[in-house]
């Protein structure tokens, strides 16, 4: 089974945000990445079921130069070979864009089985492999906790809400965006690291793809959290007044 | 309760680490923050050696890690420095037996052994399914290593080896100890044996009552006529420069150790100082002689990697001198230390307890001062090597 996982990096979970300068996106100096989390649940799932059906897994990453670590680290995890899409506009991209430049890059990978996180830790949109899937014109399954393979197809156990499943049979290929959590993630051994060294990285410039039309979801304005504080005192008889909460509560603060 | 460690790093000195040799430092880390931090505290106060530990460590390939070939990474010094500082970060005792077992045992099979000695110990060795030990100290000898009584005999083809050793960590949970012991028909040159722990005449036996190292084994040894083939001798092995050698390799990774130590007692100061409040409900860290030991601790820490780091390079260039590295082991050691009590001081009565790992840190580090060439000693080996007068 040929596996594509793709993996995003990301700020590490406690960094220090700061607004950047445009005011449109973060600084992005002097912050360490890490792999999204989610991903990194996805290429677990991908070398265990290579682990267990053999195949290959190729690690795919959109993203500026510092992004060759998070590559290296899936690599040294035990993907065989990785795809690198070199680019330092991604946050000036759509979820269409970096689909669009995503399908392009693996097009001719004729992959059995995508996966890729369930959503980023950054943007949060939970979009991308969806999107991925129909420009790829493949079925798709979300929020993936469990994947068993048999041969063409596959069995996977989506996550519902309130504490309900759904179990789904599809053909291959097929695109799944997995849950966080699902497993224990391996670590990346020193031998492994060593290995890394030596596997290949196919480097795709951006360029050289075809060009995304223009981002149609755009970020007008990144900002952290506004406290607002404000005292109203309410006067009238007791009921009056707390007709007047009630009526507030509903509409105002719209919390009952 | 103690605080998730938050990396040190004042002065960008991850940036001028290699990608490399940052992701080694990261899955170290993520290694001890997953399997040792949870459960050390534990076995501090049992004074038990996480032996669950040995096996998962072996497939990260933590043992012998700069060695090439035979199971074991092939790690650059400096990898292999930083994977040290991690785990010392977790426990010195932790760090002590990765030490031992791949600088002071791995190291001479490799550097002293025949093939058929490295065939049959490096791949189980770095695989953590045998442990060794490294007997030096004597209960006589241990600032002067080349004064001890442990003699191997001739008896045809065969050694006889008798004597005593002590302070000797894993010595009870060894598979293999490696002996130097002064050969009494070679003009009593010190040479290294291979000594399998089951071999009649073999004895070890706990040093109990430690308040250091409590999550390491310490042993005495004691070998009353222990029969050898000549197969167990290092056969590249020759004069008190072969253990020297070894101790070079381990001190090397305790510089980068410390540090470790250091970063873990600083970071915790740090996180306490600023949750902690005295005097008009504002943080310890607002007290300007609470900063004054922050500042100095960083400092240090930094000044510490600077110097571990270009010692190194050195090593990975092969242009190392023994006394680049010892001071890089009594500077490290000295200031992690001094991090330690000053940590302690930061956290008030919380300091001497094992809701936090400074004590902890502190009482380690005292047997760390100690092993692999005393503080006093590591002075002397660098004011030789400045003024060319030997003062020992
Ligand atoms: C927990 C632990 C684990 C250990 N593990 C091992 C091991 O695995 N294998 C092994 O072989 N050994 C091991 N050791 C032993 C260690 O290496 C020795 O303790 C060390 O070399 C110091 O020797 P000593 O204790 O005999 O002290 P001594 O040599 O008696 O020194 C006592 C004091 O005298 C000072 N001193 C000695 N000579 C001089 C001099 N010429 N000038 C100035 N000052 C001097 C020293 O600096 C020190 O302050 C371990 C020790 C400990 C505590």
């Amino acid at each position: 089974m040929k596996i594509i996982v793709a993996i995003k990096q990301v700020p590490v979970r406690d960094s220090n945000l700061r607004i950047d300068a445009s005011g449109h996106w973060i600084d992005e100096d002097d912050l360490s990445y890490e792999i999204n989390e989610p991903d990194a649940y996805a290429l677990e799932e991908a070398l265990q079921l290579k682990e267990k059906h053999g195949g290959e897994v190729v690690a795919l990453l959109a993203g500026p130069e510092r992004g060759s670590q998070t590559i290296r680290e899936a690599l040294a995890k035990g993907a065989d070979r990785a795809i690198h899409i070199e680019c330092d506009d991604l946050a000036s991209l759509d979820t269409l864009g970096i689909a669009n430049r995503l399908a392009a890059a693996i097009k001719d990978e004729k992959a059995d089985l995508i996966l890729t996180g369930l959503q980023s830790d950054d943007l949060g949109l939970g979009q991308t492999g969806v999107v991925l899937a129909e420009l790829l014109g493949i079925p798709h399954a979300t929020i993936i906790m469990q994947v068993e393979a048999a041969s063409g197809s596959i069995k996977v156990k989506r996550e519902l809400e309130d504490g309900w499943f759904q179990h789904v049979e599809m053909p291959l290929p097929a695109l799944l965006t997995i849950q966080s959590g699902i497993s224990k993630l391996r670590y990346a051994t020193l031998m492994g690291i060593k290995k890394a060294k030596t596997k290949e990285v196919r480097r795709v410039s951006a360029g050289d793809l075809p060009q995304a039309a223009a981002a149609t979801v755009t970020i007008e304005r990144v900002y952290l959290p506004e406290k607002k504080k404000e005292t109203q005192l309410i006067d009238g008889s007791p009921k009056e007044a707390a007709a007047k909460l009630v009526e507030k509560l509903k509409f105002e603060v719209r919390v009952i | 309760m103690a605080f998730k460690f938050k990396n040190v790093d004042f002065i960008g000195f991850d940036a001028i680490l290699s990608e490399d040799e940052r992701l080694v430092r990261d899955t170290a880390r993520r290694f001890i923050d997953d399997n040792l931090i949870p459960i050390i505290e534990e076995c501090n106060r049992e004074g038990r050696f996480p032996r669950e530990l040995v096996k998962p460590m072996g497939e990260m390939g933590f043992f012998g890690a700069n060695l090439h070939g035979y199971g074991c990474a092939g790690m650059s010094n400096v990898e292999y420095g930083l994977v040290t500082q991690e785990m010392e970060r977790g426990d010195s005792g932790i760090r002590s037996f990765v030490s031992v077992q791949s600088a002071l045992v791995m190291y001479p099979i490799y550097t002293f052994g025949s093939d058929e000695q490295k065939d049959e110990w490096l791949p189980a060795m770095a695989k953590g399914e045998k442990l060794g030990c490294f007997g030096l100290t004597e209960p006589d000898f241990g600032s002067n290593p080349g004064g001890m009584r442990t003699r191997a005999r001739r008896d045809g083809t065969d050694y006889i080896l008798n004597g005593e050793k002590m302070w000797i960590t894993s010595g009870s949970i060894a598979d293999v100890a490696v002996i130097w012991a002064k050969m009494e028909d070679e003009n009593d040159l010190v040479r290294g044996f291979l000594v399998p722990t089951k071999t009649p005449g073999f004895r070890a036996y706990d040093v109990h009552g430690k308040w250091s190292l409590r999550a390491s084994v310490t042993s005495g040894l004691s070998l009353q006529d222990v029969r050898l083939p000549a197969s167990a001798l290092l056969p590249g092995s020759g004069g008190l420069k072969s253990p020297l050698m070894c101790l070079n390799q381990a001190r090397y990774g305790i510089g980068w150790g410390a540090l470790g130590a250091a970063m873990s007692c600083y970071d915790t100061a740090l996180q306490y100082s600023l949750m902690r409040k005295q005097f008009r409900d504002q943080p310890i860290a607002s007290h300007q002689l609470v900063q004054e030991k922050l500042a100095w601790m960083i400092t240090e820490i930094t000044k510490g990697q600077l110097l571990s780091l270009q010692v190194g390079r050195l090593k990975d260039s092969g242009k190392v001198s023994h006394e680049h590295i010892s001071m890089a082991k009594r500077n490290n050691v000295a200031i992690a230390l001094e991090c330690a009590r000053m940590a302690r001081d930061v956290l008030g009565a919380n300091g001497i307890s094992d809701d936090y790992p400074v004590m902890r840190h502190m009482m380690n580090l005292e047997s760390v001062k100690t092993y692999e060439g005393t503080q006093d000693i590591h002075t002397l080996i660098i004011g030789q090597a400045i003024t060319g007068i030997a003062a020992f």
